[in-house]
């Protein structure tokens, strides 16, 4: 049985323009401790997908599974990175991390809750930065504040949505070495929706095209060959790498030449 | 220095401007309205020596003032603390917005010439049907402001405080009362303006000692100069009251 299992989801949203059919039966399989993209144009759906992930869309057919059992609505367990960060502007580095800290362990002592929380803060390396708040610090120190947050729900699936989509391209390449650099201590599941072709090979150990909407679907997974730990340098040239590029390529190239 | 003109000449030019219309005006057309010098010298005493006091009602604008400010604060706060809940209230629950909203769309442009009779019937007494009536109409802008306020959270705050799970008591002290905030400070600094607006007319209706009441017994004494000194006080208490709510509100803007 996968870890988490989602079946055939459908979610249309209806607008003054009419019904919108933004996901038409999107199937997934993910064991845990597995890092797996979705990747897709802009606007076919992704955040949609992610969101009933999240449990802060029902789906209007088809069923999430996580262990096993259904998700109703959200939680810690499938924490979440947002595309706009979401920081809350009035708490500093410290106290936006300590919200989730402490929210998923309400038992523990205060003292140990701040070590946590000061101990997820140095893994994205915002130790300095700690007494901040979130408008004094860079577009790439906020994202990372963002994976801290999420990283401290302790999540059992986390959720990165576009994560790096609003940073400019060298602060992008900086975040996904040290996303990997983190994947590689922490080994949580990780599920990310992004529309960079790259950044999905580089990350993770599947990945799955979505078709452009509106009934966007899951195409079948790509495996990624490439041993880790990984290093950006070397990988562009790598056969493997060319191999997974080149199918996501022409699997999105096709569904564009003819709309499903 | 080279913003020094438009920031200080200017407005100088300005003032200077108006009392030369106001003596004209003086001269001219409404020989009973008294000069700005005539004005002044009538009134210096009360400028000068801005606490004395000869009797209940001859005393310097200073002491006049904080009687007022003093009702006022009392109102206002009251204001505060009726129209803060409500406009959570309002903001917060679809099926309260409901009931009341059409109420207090009807009640809020009520004038407080007209509460205040109701306020005597009351209470009986003037200082407390006075503060009623700067509470009832001061609240609106809090009640309003802070209902558009938590209706207008970003939704992805809140998304954030359900993936966490937050019980309802932390939602509101976490997310929902921090984000609100700017727009209840704009809240607070209208009602603020409302209410000095309102001592005035409550003064002058209840007799009562402070800045509203001088006005109008003045009026009755005839001593005219002595009107455009309180109109001239009640404008820069209020000037600086504004100000003062405006250095807090921007306290309290986060980006």
């Amino acid at each position: 049985m996968p870890y988490l299992d989602v079946r055939a989801v459908e979610k249309s949203f209806t607008t003054r323009a009419g019904v919108t059919r933004v996901l038409g039966g999107a199937s997934l399989a993910l064991d845990e401790g597995e890092f797996v993209a979705i990747v897709g144009y802009s606007g076919s759906g992704k955040t949609t997908l992610i969101s009933l992930f999240a449990g802060l869309l029902a789906p209007d057919a088809g069923e999430i599974l996580l262990e096993g059992r259904p998700v109703t609505g959200p939680g810690p367990e499938r924490g979440i990175v947002f595309q706009q960060y979401s920081l809350l502007p009035w708490l500093t580095v410290h106290d936006n991390v300590a919200l989730a800290v402490d929210a998923v362990s309400p038992g523990r002592s205060r003292a140990e809750r701040r070590r946590l929380t000061e101990e997820f803060i140095a893994l994205v390396n915002l130790t300095p930065a700690a007494g901040k708040r979130p408008r004094e610090l860079s577009g790439g120190m906020r994202q990372r504040v963002a994976v801290a947050r999420g990283l401290a729900m302790q999540p059992k699936v986390l959720l990165m949505d576009e994560p790096f989509s609003a940073l400019d391209a060298l602060t992008r390449a900086t975040l996904q070495d040290e996303l990997l650099r983190i994947w590689q201590v922490q080994r949580t599941t990780v599920v990310l929706v992004t529309n960079d072709v790259d950044e999905a090979i580089l990350l993770a150990d599947r990945i799955y095209p979505m078709t452009p909407g509106p009934g966007a679907v899951l195409g079948p997974a790509i495996e990624v060959g490439l041993a880790r730990p990984r290093e950006r340098r070397h990988l562009s040239l790598s056969p493997a790498y060319q191999k997974a590029r080149q199918a996501i390529v022409e699997f999105l190239r096709e569904c564009r030449r003819r709309p499903a | 220095m080279r913003d020094l003109a438009p920031r200080i000449i200017l407005p100088l030019l300005g003032a200077t401007a108006v009392l030369l219309l106001w003596t004209v005006l003086s001269q001219t057309v409404a020989p009973d309205l008294p000069s700005p010098a005539k004005t002044w010298s009538e009134s210096r005493r009360y400028v000068l020596e801005p606490f004395f006091k000869d009797g209940e009602m001859n005393q310097g604008v200073g002491r006049l003032a904080f009687y007022s400010l003093v009702r006022v604060g009392k109102g206002y706060l009251l204001a505060l603390a009726i129209g803060t809940p409500i406009g959570f209230l309002l903001g917060l629950s679809p099926r309260f917005h409901q009931s009341f909203d059409p109420i207090i769309q009807f009640l809020r442009p009520i004038s407080p010439l007209a509460w205040l009779p109701l306020g005597l019937i009351i209470f009986q007494k003037s200082e407390p049907a006075a503060v009623f009536t700067i509470a009832l109409c001061a609240m609106w802008p809090t009640v309003i402001n802070t209902a558009v306020g938590v209706r207008s959270i970003n939704p992805d705050y809140l998304n954030v405080g359900r993936v966490l799970k937050l019980s309802r008591t932390r939602m509101l002290a976490r997310i929902i009362v921090p984000a609100a905030l700017p727009y209840v400070f704009t809240g607070y600094r209208l009602s603020l303006g409302l209410a000095w607006l309102v001592i005035v007319a409550a003064e002058m209706l209840t007799g009562t000692p402070g800045i509203g009441g001088f006005l109008w017994q003045e009026y009755n004494s005839l001593v005219y100069s002595h009107i455009i000194l309180s109109v001239l006080t009640i404008g820069a208490i209020g000037f600086l009251l504004d100000r003062l709510m405006g250095v807090v509100e921007a306290r309290f803007r986060v980006g």
